[in-house]
């Protein structure tokens, strides 16, 4: 490409350098509806066939990293809510769970179960807020507000929890702050009793619609070999077929004592991935009702100290979060601040495959990939 | 003055539907919208415009106000001619159809021989204010979006045409009112004749009006804008007006021909005689419930216009009531009657696409295009002929005319569902390589 | 009365328009120009009583004819356009030989208006267009009618395969 001369031809009101015959880069973003957040997509088009794209991140860089390596490790913990904004608990359940394992503190039986059922609820919340996006996007405008609303009710469990609703902050390291309150199981079994026909009520909308099918389908195939060589996890790799869930191969929290299955897709494209979000939903309830049923009683924090200084170290520890598999690398020096936390965000990596799936498809199904990784820019970005 | 006068005084009543439809039809459109962002809440578990008016009732006359009030912005390289007609060339292509829709027996403008042809030529010119409107834009998305539209249009227009030759077909005869009549005749709406030919034209029609699920040259959320970006206030607004005249124009398209007209259900059937007390029961349900509300609102203004609602309810109860004291044959009888009969029928055609419009997704656009040439047209074609022949059994052989309908509806059907087949059986492939716009 | 005022006035638009086509420099101008003309064309097939070809004409050369030239002139560069010379040299050849064909128009038409002999048509005696349309296409000229529907199939199958991408082997950047 690099032979064929360069037209600049001018469009009036658009910014647009032809390259040989017919091939046009477009500019999509910052700033744009569908890109969920400040993501900026490069497309080399030729007609209306996508021939390469290349995306630019960073619009929402905030040095969260190198702000961990002058935070004590409890003052570090709100920090990480803000990455993955749409699924906070999830980011503090890795967070806290990683100094535990460089503190070597034992976690108590009630506070693990608790944090399991409320890190399955932000599952739900995530997936849910994915799937009315995801719809909005290629058009059809009601699930999001279904979606919406039962999103509405776990944030209001969160809410009465711990006072938030989108940056809990809801774990503390070795356990929890605050005990459940009184009404949590009759809140949560109310949502969960009525959450399987919700989901019926949007696969009624989705699942078996023509359109959907035909806009979903075939789009944005990613094999096994290439996810698995690109490093991509979560919904996405297991949609591509390859059965890998970290609440199975290395279980956390309370995952152990559960019964649930991982969906797997087959041939990888949007559609099985929509599909494997939705089984997710249902597992994720499947848990939670495991989980409410008994919880065990006894102290909700751990043996930890108001200072916490553990020994020169390392380690890493990831947890399966709704975008992927959520990695903390955190070093330790001895002092009572991280020497370094590398954070393996899912998002950044799976967004890798962004220009894997998005070649030899059309401009309109692009938002529809853009949408099917799952992304949020804070992860992406932090 | 007194030569034209004299030339008028014959024609008052045309005159008079004609003042009448120029008159409330711009309140009419805003009220559809109104209506449509009612139906979007609803079915999206949400309750819609609230707080302007009782249930939001004053909502169209507030957004018309400040339409009217906004800055009129001309992008800075358009052309301001082209700029300025695109709009009108789009309200009064959809407004010249409504002259020949026959709202009722006597509610109607004129009744052209060729009235149905004459409507279809009509709104067709509406694509040159969507064509031109993103041209003097002066943007390359706009001017993207208004080709895609336009091409669209184009695509599902011989569709639309197909699927209404089928009706007329057992219509024989082009005149809106000619038409209605043979259903009255033949004492069967058409959509119980031919229901895949009302299908299609259902189908066709929403691809026509570039309504979702074939809106992508509209949509936000796509790369390019829509013609309409660069229009704001009062410019965008006879652009919706035009939008909406035209859904109202499809829909009595699809009323006369399909759907009966102004006929009642039942029209020959004197057993079905009690319906025509229906029209009056129900403005008068309406009437109790506003008037049962205008208590409960929290500002006496609205419980103001909550009231005037019911008045105006009463009102229109008590004309139909007293049309139907009138002897059967009396022309205010037939025509304040046949006009609900029909209005409600446009009612209910529009509740389908605003229905439509938020269940299902989007089409991509060569989904739609290859939608309208490779599903559409075969199949409209195919039923064109089934209808034919079964004519020609009923003409030459002596069947009756439902046995070779029915004939001709299998074949369709057939015919349709392998080509639907067909394609799936086709691997899933990613899209052509040469994506034509 | 009405009609010689509405015969007038279509006429007067169809000529004016059909002169602002050719002066205009603006390519979109003339489009919409060409636009008019042939509405008002329609409009004088309507006073004829012709009210099939009225909306034919609408139909097919507005809605279709011009919609295509109308798309294929707004993707033309107009500056490029506008620059151009509107009239080359011939003009003034040009002109008179206009005026000539035009004179002798006026003076066969002056000439043979009663020569021709035709009866004025009264208007109600006229059968509705569509049907008599109809019944002779399909009745007498049915040979003309199959022919001129496989020509349009040719064009058809031609203009697809001429819009088919060709596109010429490259090698991979």
């Amino acid at each position: 490409m690099a032979e064929t001369p360069t037209r600049h031809v001018h469009f009036p009101g658009m910014d647009t350098t032809v390259l040989g015959a017919d091939e046009i880069i477009i500019n999509m973003g910052p700033q744009h509806p569908s890109t969920h957040g400040v993501l900026r997509v490069k497309l080399h088009l030729d007609g209306e066939k996508v021939i390469g794209s290349e995306c630019i991140i960073g619009y929402l860089h905030r040095g969260v990293e190198k702000i961990a390596e002058h935070r004590s490790y409890q003052q570090f913990a709100p920090y990480v809510d803000r990455m993955d904004y749409v699924a906070a608990v999830s980011n503090g359940l890795g967070y806290c769970e990683a100094v535990e394992k460089l503190l070597e503190v034992e976690v108590p039986p009630r506070a693990k179960v608790v944090r399991t059922i409320l890190t399955e609820l932000q599952r739900i919340a995530s997936h849910l807020l994915w799937l009315g996006t995801h719809a909005l996007d290629i058009g059809a405008l009601t699930p999001i507000f279904y979606c919406f609303r039962e999103r509405e009710e776990i944030l209001k469990i969160f809410e009465k929890y711990c006072g938030a609703r989108l940056t809990t902050h809801a774990f503390r390291i070795g356990g929890l702050q605050y005990e459940v309150y009184d009404g949590f199981e009759q809140d949560v079994k109310r949502f969960l009793a009525d959450f399987d026909r919700k989901i019926d009520e949007y696969e009624a909308l989705l699942t078996t619609n023509r359109i959907w099918v035909e806009r979903t389908k075939g789009i944005g195939v990613l094999s096994a070999q290439d996810a698995i060589a690109l490093g991509v996890t979560g919904p996405v790799l297991r949609a591509s077929g390859v059965k890998w869930d970290i609440r199975k191969a290395f279980p956390y929290a309370a995952y152990d004592r559960y019964d649930f299955e991982i969906p797997v897709g087959s041939n990888g494209d949007t559609y099985d991935r929509y599909l494997v979000r939705m089984e997710e939903m249902r597992q994720s309830r499947r848990i939670c009702l495991q989980a409410i049923e008994d919880i065990p009683a006894g102290p909700i924090l751990g043996k930890v100290g108001k200072v916490m200084k553990p020994a020169p170290g390392e380690v890493y520890h990831s947890i399966e979060a709704p975008k992927g598999e959520l990695g903390y690398y955190i070093v330790s020096d001895g002092t009572t601040q991280p020497y370094r936390v590398r954070i393996r965000p899912p998002s950044f990596i799976n967004l890798q495959a962004f220009d894997t799936m998005v070649r030899g498809h059309l401009v309109a199904d692009v938002v529809a990939i853009i949408g099917t990784i799952d992304i949020v820019l804070g992860e992406v970005d932090r | 003055m007194d030569a034209v006068v004299e030339f008028l005084k014959p024609h008052w009543m045309p005159l008079l539907w004609a003042v009448v439809i120029v008159a409330v039809l711009p309140l009419v459109a805003g009220y559809i919208v109104l209506l449509e962002r009612k139906v979007m809440a609803d079915i999206q578990a949400r309750l819609g415009p609230m707080r302007v008016g009782p249930h939001g009732l004053l909502q169209p006359i507030a957004d018309a106000l400040k339409l009217l009030l906004k800055e009129d912005i001309i992008p800075a390289n358009a052309d301001k001619w082209i700029f300025w007609i695109a709009p009108l060339i789009s309200v009064t292509a959809a407004m010249l159809a409504l002259s020949a829709m026959p709202f009722g027996p006597v509610f109607q403008i004129a009744d052209l021989n060729v009235g149905l042809l004459f409507i279809v030529a009509v709104s067709s010119l509406g694509i040159f204010g969507i064509v031109l409107g993103g041209w003097s834009s002066n943007s390359h998305y706009a001017l993207l979006g208004a080709l895609r539209s336009a091409a669209q249009v184009v695509s599902y227009e011989v569709a639309v045409g197909m699927a209404l030759v089928s009706g007329l077909l057992l219509a024989g005869t082009l005149s809106m009112r000619k038409i209605v009549e043979a259903q009255a005749e033949q004492g069967i709406w058409f959509v119980f004749l031919v229901p895949v030919g009302f299908f299609i034209y259902l189908v066709a029609g929403i691809a026509e009006l570039n309504r979702a699920p074939f809106d992508l040259p509209e949509a936000e959320s796509e790369l390019v804008a829509g013609y309409m970006t660069e229009y704001s206030g009062f410019r965008w607004a006879l652009y919706f007006l035009g939008e909406y005249t035209a859904m109202v124009v499809v829909s009595g398209i699809g009323t006369t021909l399909f759907l009966g007209g102004w006929l009642r259900p039942f029209p020959n059937v004197a057993a079905f005689d009690f319906l025509d007390y229906l029209p009056a029961v129900l403005f008068l349900a309406l009437t109790g419930y506003c008037f049962y509300r205008a208590p409960k609102q929290p500002v006496p203004i609205q419980k103001a216009v909550m009231g005037l609602f019911g008045l105006l309810c009463l009102g229109l109860a008590a004309a139909l009531g007293w049309s139907v004291t009138l002897p059967a044959e009396a022309m205010a009888r037939a025509g304040i009657l046949g006009a609900f009969w029909f209005l409600a029928k446009v009612f209910l055609f529009l509740y389908s696409f605003m229905w439509f419009r938020f269940t299902f997704p989007r089409y991509r656009f060569d989904q739609l295009m290859r939608l309208g040439w490779h599903f559409l047209i075969p199949v409209s074609l195919v039923n064109v002929m089934g209808v034919g022949a079964a004519l020609v059994l009923q003409r030459q052989a002596g069947w009756p005319l439902w046995q070779g309908l029915v004939l001709g509806t299998v074949v369709t059907l057939a015919v349709a569902a392998w080509l639907i087949l067909a394609r799936q059986r086709r691997p899933v492939a990613a899209p052509s390589a040469g994506g034509e716009v | 009365m009405v009609e010689q005022f509405t015969f007038y006035f279509f006429a007067a638009l169809a000529v004016i328009s059909a002169v602002l086509v050719i002066t205009v420099r603006n390519a979109v101008y003339s489009a919409v120009f060409l636009i008019t003309t042939l509405l008002a064309t329609a409009g004088i097939f309507l006073q004829l009583r012709a009210e099939f070809l009225f909306v034919v004409q609408i139909i097919l050369y507005v809605g279709g004819i011009m919609v295509l030239f109308v798309f294929v002139v707004m993707l033309v560069d107009l500056d490029i356009a506008l620059r151009q010379v509107q009239f080359n040299r011939q003009k003034w050849v040009a002109l008179l030989v206009v005026l000539a064909v035009a004179g002798q128009l006026v003076f066969a038409l002056a000439l043979g208006s009663e020569a021709l002999g035709l009866p004025a048509a009264a208007p109600e005696s006229l059968e509705p267009n569509t049907e008599s349309l109809g019944l002779r296409l399909f009745e007498s000229y049915m040979l003309p009618f199959e022919i001129a529907s496989i020509l349009l199939l040719v064009a058809m199958i031609g203009a697809v395969l001429l819009g088919k991408r060709q596109k010429p082997p490259r090698s991979e950047p």
